[in-house]
Formats: structure tokens, C-alpha cells, sequence
């Protein structure tokens, strides 16, 4: 019958479909980067952090199976000036000493449509776990695959930020966090 | 077109003593945040003496628009050296009044500080985030607001003189409700 022809065939292109798709994993990290942005008396103060490690499993034809473990080196802040570095290492922000990392750890990847996603995990900061949902978007740059995405963390569901600074009229307490990761496919980490 | 009157104009009296207001505000809380380790209040006073600098900067516009515009009232009797050292020191405040806010706002510019006027318009950085240049204008800064501030007190110094010593009217007809 002709639908089952059509069926088959669909099937028969899925099958290949899988069969070629790459699976990003090699993350770059020269390439990779994770900013944010803060507002302090409503002045946006942006900052990154220069150390982390990200693991990626991601194939576009099957995004739900895709997993990602974010972990961030705290002490390598850079939050604009060095006076902010050195006051959010210290123990009423990041407490680097008794926290030196940060850890994303996902729990589910759901496809929005197109070339949309979206993560959703656990965040650890400062002994402190709460639900992560992240947007992202993928696009295939040459061999690679680039990953741009981003959420608002609420600084004080983490306690960074605490005594004097829990005033979120001088910090606010939403910080926009933004993130590019390239990665490259399995196959290629095998040279 | 404009004759001199004995005292200056209703403008002219509102900016002068609203300039010096704020500037008597914002340069003791300049010295005070200086010093003052990392805290929230240290951010909130640095916006505010940010936020008084540039309604300075704001109103020296419509100010030295109406100065160029309105010729104040002629001088009073006096010497020709101290007519000449009251002009140069009325020149040199306008120039200070204006380069003081400026510096502090090309500083906070390219310190990495957008100003944000009350916390709610930004104010477009003229220049971009550059470590030493934003020490340089910090000096800068400094500089002419100490060179403002002796302006300031000289300028004070020689009204005082006219007004209790030569008990002239050079004060009285600068003050907002005087006859």
C-alpha cells in the first residue's frame, strides 16, 4: 500500500538520519565562555568567569537524550573591578574557601522548535541546590556545534550575597547569566 | 537689548545658589565615599554623588545659555586689580563647574561604570572601559575638584569682603531674596 510505502521510507530516512548524526562532546574551551551581568543601583556591571569545564552529550536529531555537567571555578571571577573580586570571593558571596566551584548538572534537554532548547537541571552554588531551566540555542558552526544560551539567577536563592549585601536595592538580585559553549563532534576527538 | 539691573535675574540667582548647593553636597560626599571600604552603601552614595553631578552638568547648560544671553549687573566701585581677580575667578568656575562632572563622568566610563541618572536613564559612556585612563581621569578629578573647591572659597571669601567690610550690595543683589 502506498501510506505504508510512505511510512517505511520516513522511517527508512530517520534510521539514516540517526545513523549520521554527530554526537558533540569535545568541548573548547578557549572558545567557550560564561559571562554575566549584575545591577548595581541599576547600573548593569558585567563580569565573567574564566575557569570552568563543561561536559556536553548533545545530537540535534536527539535532543532529549543529550546531558550536560557545568562546573565553575568560583575563585576566577571577574566581576568588573578589583575591589568587586576581591569582595565576592569572600565569605558573605561565594565563600570560594568552604565553595570553590559551582556545578550545573542537567537533568533534561526538551527541543522548543527550530533550532531551540532547553536545559533544565540542578544548580549548586554555596551548598545550595535549586531548579534550572536555561534556554539555548544550537547552530553547527563548521564541525562544530555552538551552544548560546542564558537564564536569570536569583542571587539570593543562594545566599550570595549575604549581611550588608543582602540589600538587593544596591545589588539587585536577579544576575543574567550567559554561556557559549563549542563543542566538537565525538568522531573528531578520536584523531 | 538687556540693560544692566542692580541685581542679577531671577535665573541667573536660582542657578548660582541651586550649582552651589549641589556642588557643596557632592564634593564632601566625594572625599567621604573615597575612603569608605566596599558595602552597598558605598555603591549607593557613589550613585548619588554621581546623580548630583550630572543635574550640575545638566544645568550649566541652560545657565551659561542665559549668562552669555543676559549681562549681569555692572560691577560695583572697586579697584581694577580686584574687578579683574573676581572676573578671572567667575570665569574659572564656569569652566570648573563644568569640567569637574565631566571628569567624573568620562571616568566612570572607562572605570567600567555606566551612570545610570537616578538608577533609571542611562547616560551613553563617551568612552570605553580603559584601566589606566580611568586612573588618569581619576587624578584628573581630583585635581579639579580641590581647584573648584579653592575657586568656591575664594570666590566666598571676596563676597563676604564686600558684604561686612566694604558693605557693598556685590552680595546682596546675588541673594535670592534680597531688594
Amino acid at each position: 500500500m502506498k501510506i505504508n510505502h510512505i511510512a517505511l521510507s520516513a522511517a527508512a530516512l530517520l534510521l539514516a538520519g540517526a545513523a549520521h548524526a554527530v554526537e558533540f562532546k569535545q568541548v573548547d574551551a578557549a572558545k567557550s565562555s560564561l559571562a554575566f551581568s549584575s545591577k548595581q543601583m541599576g547600573v548593569p556591571v558585567p563580569g565573567s568567569f574564566k575557569k570552568f569545564t563543561t561536559q556536553i552529550t548533545f545530537d540535534p536529531a536527539k535532543p532529549t537524550t543529550a546531558s550536560t555537567v557545568l562546573e565553575i571555578d568560583l575563585a576566577s571571577i571577574d566581576a568588573g573591578s578589583k575591589d568587586a573580586n576581591d569582595e565576592v570571593v569572600g565569605k558573605q558571596w561565594f565563600n570560594v574557601k568552604a565553595f570553590p566551584t559551582a556545578k550545573f548538572v542537567s537533568t533534561g534537554v526538551k527541543a522548543l522548535g527550530g533550532n531551540r532548547f532547553e536545559a533544565i537541571g540542578k544548580m549548586t552554588i554555596k551548598g545550595q541546590t535549586r531548579d534550572v531551566t536555561a534556554p539555548f540555542t544550537f547552530k553547527q558552526d563548521g564541525a562544530n556545534g555552538v551552544f548560546d544560551g542564558g537564564f536569570v539567577l536569583k542571587r539570593m536563592d543562594y545566599n550570595i550575597g549575604e549581611g550588608p549585601w543582602a540589600d538587593v536595592s544596591a545589588v539587585a538580585n536577579e544576575i543574567e547569566i550567559k554561556f557559549h559553549v563549542v563543542a566538537a563532534p565525538a568522531a573528531a576527538a578520536k584523531k | 537689548m538687556n540693560q544692566p539691573t542692580a541685581r542679577y535675574t531671577g535665573p541667573a540667582i536660582a542657578a548660582h545658589w541651586l550649582i552651589a548647593i549641589l556642588i557643596l553636597a557632592a564634593f564632601p560626599l566625594g572625599l567621604y565615599m573615597h575612603g569608605l571600604p566596599l558595602s552597598p552603601n558605598k555603591l549607593k552614595l557613589y550613585s548619588y554623588h554621581k546623580w548630583i553631578g550630572m543635574t550640575v552638568l545638566l544645568l550649566f547648560v541652560p545657565r551659561i545659555l542665559w549668562r552669555l544671553t543676559h549681562r549681569p549687573p555692572a560691577p560695583l566701585p572697586m579697584p581694577a586689580w580686584q574687578h579683574k581677580i573676581a572676573e578671572g575667578t567667575h570665569h574659572l568656575l564656569y569652566l570648573l563647574m563644568f569640567l569637574v562632572p565631566l571628569s567624573g563622568w568620562l571616568m566612570s566610563s572607562a572605570k567600567g561604570f555606566q551612570v545610570v541618572y537616578f538608577g533609571v536613564l542611562p547616560i551613553p559612556d563617551l568612552i570605553g572601559k580603559d584601566k589606566e585612563l580611568g586612573e588618569l581621569l581619576e587624578e584628573m578629578h581630583e585635581v579639579l575638584s580641590w581647584s573648584l573647591m579653592t575657586l568656591v572659597g575664594l570666590h566666598l571669601a571676596g563676597a563676604l569682603k564686600h558684604h561686612i567690610i566694604d558693605k557693598d550690595s556685590t552680595l546682596r543683589r546675588m541673594l535670592p531674596f534680597g531688594k
